[in-house]
């Protein structure tokens, strides 16, 4: 399953949420979702722990946008609109934690 | 590919218009077939044609019409999310006696069943909103 | 008619957005194509079927009835997230209908069986 995760992680629980969910997969951060993925950020801890067992992609557009494009923590893949469109084709279902 | 869409939310508040337009457009760049896009909840509102952002803005409006013209998308706005937001075409005018219509071009109103049957017909269902 | 399995996962509470009622409107019509329908409750998803709504004084109106409803629609698989519930001090029985409380993780192993996810 992909996860798709437009929140950000130290407004909502959104991804929180999504992680107790899931036993692995992968998870798309996308809009606000993308902060999750910044170096520094007080979430970026939880989101290594889980690096192990969910593989994590944020969207670039989102991230250049808000002045993170180089600000990615490792581990993160970035993808484009393309590379969404790919993500969501591999998968069989994805789920959008709105 | 056959993949449809849900978008939940209207224009320029939340950026989930904009995130499935991209998605919409990359897809189609990849060779997918765009089933569908619903439009649900505030998501209706991308249908108003009287939309007037500033010069130095996107139309979030006219660029899912133009999409639409182009790539021969079916545009669906849902019929009670409509009715309540005030999103009219000729049709629903006459059978609520509105004296006005606002449906963009490319978009058409129908019920919810569009979007279970979208769910049915298409290999994937990608949902946008907040 | 093809059937495929849909699963609607409600995450927000009801009234302070419109989200949980226009999810229920699909709910029902998922139901009338005959496609083999269940509901997931978690977070604040879990307050939509808290027992004994009354919306007069909002004005708005209320749809607490139309889950129990769901049942003459042959939906009858509700999903509730055991955690959600504990961290709202809730119990199954302060819910309007019944519903099988289960973990997060049983809820995302459900989530992964199904063709179709719809969130709003």
């Amino acid at each position: 399953m992909l996860n798709i995760v437009n929140k950000s992680p130290l407004d909502r629980n959104t991804l929180q949420s999504c992680l107790d969910a899931n036993t692995g997969g992968a998870i798309l951060l996308i809009e606000d979702g993308v902060f999750a993925a910044t170096r520094g950020n007080a979430f970026e801890a939880k989101l290594k722990a889980v690096q192990g067992t969910f593989k994590v992609y944020a969207l670039g557009p989102d991230l250049d946008a808000r002045g993170f494009g180089d600000r990615v923590m490792d581990g993160v893949t970035v993808v484009d609109y393309a590379g969404f469109v790919d993500l969501v084709a591999e998968f069989k279902t994805c789920q959008s934690w709105l | 590919m056959r993949i449809s869409v849900l978008v939940n939310e209207g224009p320029y508040t939340h950026e989930a218009s904009d995130s499935a337009f991209h998605f919409v457009r990359a897809a189609l760049a990849r060779g997918h077939d765009i089933f569908r896009v619903f439009f649900y909840h505030d998501g209706v509102n991308n249908g108003t044609r009287l939309t007037t952002p500033p010069q130095d803005d996107r139309n979030v409006v006219n660029r899912w019409s133009k999409l639409a013209q182009e790539s021969e998308l079916d545009l669906v706005v849902c019929v009670a999310a409509a009715q309540r937001r005030g999103i009219v075409d000729e049709g629903e005018a006459k059978r609520n006696g509105k004296d006005a219509t606002n449906l963009a071009p490319g978009f058409r109103i129908s019920g919810l069943g569009q979007l279970i049957e979208a769910g049915i017909q298409s290999d994937r269902l990608v949902v946008f909103g907040d | 008619m093809t059937t495929k399995k849909f699963m609607f996962v409600n995450r927000k509470a009801p009234y302070g957005t419109i989200y949980a009622l226009e999810s229920l409107e699909v709910v029902l019509i998922g139901a009338a194509f005959e496609q083999d329908v269940s509901l997931a409750f978690m977070d604040d998803g879990v307050y939509q079927l808290k027992k004994g709504h009354n919306t007069k004084g909002i004005d708005v109106k209320g749809f607490e009835r139309t889950y129990g409803a769901l049942e003459d629609y042959d939906v009858t698989k509700l999903y509730v997230d055991e955690e959600s519930l504990k961290a709202r001090g809730l119990t199954a029985d302060d819910l309007c209908v019944p519903v099988e409380v289960m973990s997060r993780a049983a809820i995302g192993k459900l989530m992964e069986e199904q063709d179709v996810l719809l969130s709003f």
